[in-house]
Parts: structure tokens; sequence; C-alpha cells
């Protein structure tokens, strides 16, 4: 192993043990690392964020490439400067208007056809047929029972949050059914964090162990 | 001195022992890990005895039990059954339909803190396209997922059968690099690759590289994979590259991410999902090859255990607690 490598690896092994080290109390060790973490953190992004936008797509597209559309991009970004300045930061409002503008419309659409119409179609398949166009009753058990599911609990769950109306009598049990539909979702995306949160730990201690004290074939 | 210095010492002295003195790999036995896996569960029913009791355990226990189940398994030779789930079945059926010579896009969209979930995911693709003679292209919406696939690129290329084939750099497999712009970037890439990309990630020219001769845009592209841990990932590409430009997309995500995607496989937006490192380990048992997604999940599965262990013990303890407290207050109010 190489003295770079090696070094590399004691640091971080250093440092995950420094931040592992809060499970027992806010310590030195500690603050000394997420300090560490914090600013290498922002050094990291500030200098990538420079290379890759203001230098590589604005700068060499307007003096190598020539296009000189990017200036456009380039005075509105200055422009959101100027609320540093606060007697003209009034003036970081058109650059913000015409950023909220676009990207509002970038997304309007997207969410509309994906989240949206591809979704209600997915909701409200036939019945017992597998798909679109495909004869009756070619449709499993379980798929019949996934269909009626998925439809019921996006019913569901969409009259629970329906707050025109007081929830009560079948109006209020349908609504009920809801709340235990969003719980239940709620449940296995806690589920699905845990098993996430879990890799991470796995991951630092197959360093620890593996990378670092050599421990682990 | 302070109680906590007395503890760093501690650790310090215990990893350096650990460094100096053992030099070789520790493997426990079966029968010794058996014994280790009782001993635990015994703890634990000793805990919930005690909790009954109204002796309740402090977090730093449940800490010391987590991070036991989790660097245990590492040195347990026992193996745990995976079991096929459909989505990753059917990533596995669409990735089989295509033919050699196809071109696949993969992008890799997260950092090194999401790497034990992905990583093993990257690996696995990887060595599938080189075994099945695609052709792949990388590149990534996050600065440092290049980077990533580069390691992964290394671990595939030392399995045997795929070293035997002489994979070969700009003929078999090329690395674009990173580009800013989230899912601007894709909504590009639909008219122009090379508008995006005009340099690979070593700085050589689009036009130089064999791999994307008549590469121009989503639609010379056969089949793409997303690895993605949050913004930008796989929604984007499902909104920009799936519904706009119909390219086949599937999805290795961090567990975290994974319900958000669910809708999209339902609704065969995606092809197929591999959700977390259940999903890696799958894709593993499938494509036929041992890495860390098959090894991890051991310790995976134990810490599952062991916090729905405590969840219960925690649970215990509240509706326990709260009983006794509206007993003494009954008390109290009788005295």
């Amino acid at each position: 192993m190489e003295m770079s490598e090696l070094i590399g690896i004691w640091l971080g092994a250093f440092l995950t043990l420094g931040i592992i080290s809060f499970l027992y109390g806010d310590n030195p060790w500690y603050k000394l690392c997420e300090a560490i973490f914090v600013g290498s953190s922002a050094g990291y992004w500030f200098i990538t964020l420079f290379w890759d936008n203001i230098y590589s797509k604005f700068y060499v597209g307007v003096t190598q490439d020539g296009n000189y559309m990017l200036l456009v991009g380039g005075v509105l970004g200055f422009l959101m400067l100027m609320r540093l300045i606060s007697k003209i930061g009034w003036i970081s409002r058109w650059p913000l208007a015409f950023v909220v503008g676009a990207i509002a419309g970038f997304y309007l659409i997207n969410y509309f056809s994906s989240n949206v119409m591809y979704q209600v179609n997915a909701t409200i398949m036939p019945l017992f047929g597998s798909g679109y166009g495909d004869p009756i009753f070619s449709a499993s058990f379980g798929n019949v029972i996934n269909k009626i599911i998925i439809a019921g609990g996006t019913f569901t769950g969409l009259v629970y949050f329906f707050f025109s109306k007081e929830h009560k009598g079948a109006f209020g049990a349908t609504a009920k059914v809801g709340i235990w539909v969003i719980m239940l979702t709620f449940g296995a995306s806690f589920g699905y964090t845990v098993m996430s949160r879990m890799s991470l730990l796995i991951g630092r201690m197959d360093f620890i162990f593996g990378d670092w004290l050599g421990l682990i074939k | 001195m302070k109680k906590e210095w007395l503890v760093y010492l501690g650790i310090l002295i215990v990893s350096l022992i650990l460094f100096f003195v053992v030099t070789e790999p520790i493997t426990f036995s079966p029968t010794v890990s058996f014994i280790i896996i009782g001993l635990i569960l015994l703890a634990i029913v000793y805990i919930f005895v005690r909790t009954i009791q109204g002796n309740y355990v402090g977090r730093q226990t449940v800490f010391l039990f987590v991070g036991i189940s989790v660097i245990l398994p590492f040195f347990m030779t026992i193996t745990q059954p995976i079991k096929l789930s459909p989505e990753v079945g059917s990533l596995y059926t669409a990735l089989g339909e295509l033919q050699p010579g196809s071109k696949v896009l993969i992008s890799f969209d997260y950092d090194p803190p999401s790497a034990p979930e992905l990583q093993p995911m990257a690996e696995t693709f990887f060595y599938y396209c080189f075994k099945n003679d695609l052709k792949v292209l990388i590149m990534g919406l996050w600065p440092q997922g290049p980077q990533q696939a580069d390691l992964a690129i290394q671990k595939a290329l030392e399995q045997p059968d795929i070293a035997a084939k002489n994979i070969e750099y700009g003929v078999d497999y090329i690395n674009l690099g990173f580009q800013a712009g989230n899912e601007f970037v894709i909504q590009r890439m639909g008219s122009s690759f090379k508008s995006m990309f005009p340099t690979d990630f070593y700085g050589t020219p689009y036009d130089s590289l064999p791999l994307v001769d008549g590469i121009s845009n989503f639609s010379n592209i056969d089949f793409s994979m997303n690895l993605s841990a949050g913004y930008p990932g796989t929604i984007e590409w499902v909104q920009v590259a799936v519904d706009r430009y119909g390219v086949k997309l599937g999805a290795g995500n961090t567990a975290v991410q994974a319900p958000q995607v669910y809708p999209y496989l339902n609704s065969g937006q995606i092809k197929g999902l591999l959700g977390g490192l259940n999903g890696a380990a799958e894709f593993e048992k499938v494509v036929g090859v041992i890495g860390k997604g098959t090894k991890f999940m051991v310790s995976q599965s134990a810490a599952h255990v062991i916090v729905i262990a405590f969840i219960i013990i925690g649970n215990a303890a509240f509706f326990l607690g709260d009983k006794r407290k509206k007993s003494k207050a009954a008390e109290k109010k009788e005295a």
C-alpha cells in the first residue's frame, strides 16, 4: 500500500470514529470532525461549481466558442449579486423572477405528464385484464387484488385530504381507511429509511474493520 | 483527566493493537457464530425482562447492540438466502432483451456517502454489460459520480472472465464525466450528447471516441440505467428522458429514495428497480456474482432484527411506564 493511500485511510478512520463518537455524547473530537466536514464540503462545492459553471461553461463558452447568448445568463447571474448591496438589492428580483418563471414552466409540463397523467393511467387499470387492450380475465388473482388496493388506497387517501365536508358517517369511515393507507405508506418509507441508514453504517464499519484494520477477508 | 479523554485513549489503544497485533483476517466458524447469535438474543431477552420490571436501558445500549449486530456478521461464515423480487427480475429481463453491441447509457447520480448501497449495483451492472458485450457510456449529474464509476469499472475488470475479454476504453466503454445543469442536461442530451459532453472525463474530444460514432442523442441508446441517491436522479430521468424521449430506463436507488420511485415502476415508466442494499444483493444473485451487496445482507438483517427487538422493548417500556404512572397517581389520590 502506498504511503498516500495509508495516510488517507488513517485520516478516514480518524474522521469516521470522530463522527461516531457523537453516539456517546457531544465532544471536541466530534466537533473537530464536523467542522472539517462542513468546511471541506463548502470548499469542494465552491471549486466544483466555479470550474464547471463559471469557467467551463460561461468563460470558455463566450471567449472560445463565441456563444454570446451565455452573456444573458451571465448578466442575470451578476444581477443576482446585487442583493449584497442593500440600496439596489431590488434588482436581484429580476433574475429571480426569470428563474422562477422558467423553472415553473419546465416543471409544470414534467410533473403534469409524469406524475399526474401516467400515474392516473396506472391507477385506473382494467380490473380483470392484464392491461389496456388485453382480453378480459387475463389478470392473475394477485394482480386483481393489487389493482383494488392501488385504486382503493388512492381514492381513500384523496378522501382524507378533502376537508370541505365533515369527516362523518360513510365519508368519515372512508377517510379513516385513507389515513390507515397513508400511515402504512409512511411505515414503509420509514422501514426503507432504516434500511438505508443501516447500509451507511455497514459501509463505514466495512471501511474500519476491512480497509483500515484489515480484519475482514 | 476527563472521562471522555480516557475513552479516546482507549479507542486509540484498541485500534493500534488491532492494527499492529492482529495481522490476519478474523473468521468465526459457524458454531462460534451461532453461539454469538444465541448470546446476543439472550441479552435482548434479558433487557426485555428488565424493562418489564421497570429498569430501562439508555440509548447507548441500543447503539451498542446495533453496532454489534452490524460488525459481528463481517467475521461470520454464515450466509443468508436471497429471494428475487419482481422489480429486480423485470430489470434483469429488460437487460436480457439487449443484443450484444447494444449501447447502454448509465448515469452515476450519487457521491461516496451513498456508495455502500449503490456501488455494489454499479459493479454488478458493469460486470453484466461487459460479460454480455454491451457497450457502455458513463456520465454523471453529480460531480463525484464519474469517479465512482471508475472505481466500479476497476472492480468489474478484475473479474477473471471479464479480464479475459480485453475490455478497451473508448471501444467498449467511455466515461463522459460530470455535467452541471441537473435535468436540463438530460433535456439537452435529447437533441445532442456532444453539446453537453464535448470531451470525455479525461479530456478526449467526443468525436475522437470510436464508441460514440453514430451516437448523437437518446434515439441511438438501447437502454439507460440510473443509479441515484437523490436530486437530480431517477425522478428527473423519468420526467425528461423517459416521458419526453422514450428512453428505456432501469433504476438503482438508495433505500430512502426507493419508495418515491416505486410508482414509476407500477406505471411502466421504469423497467426495473434495485432498491437499496437488498436490491443490490438480489441483482448480484440473478447475475451470478457474489459482491458486497450479498456479503452485507447478513449485517443488514441482523441490524433489522435488533431494531425490531428494541422497538418492541421501547413500546413495552412506554405502555408499562404509562400504567405505572397511572397506578402511582391513583395511590397518591388514595393517600
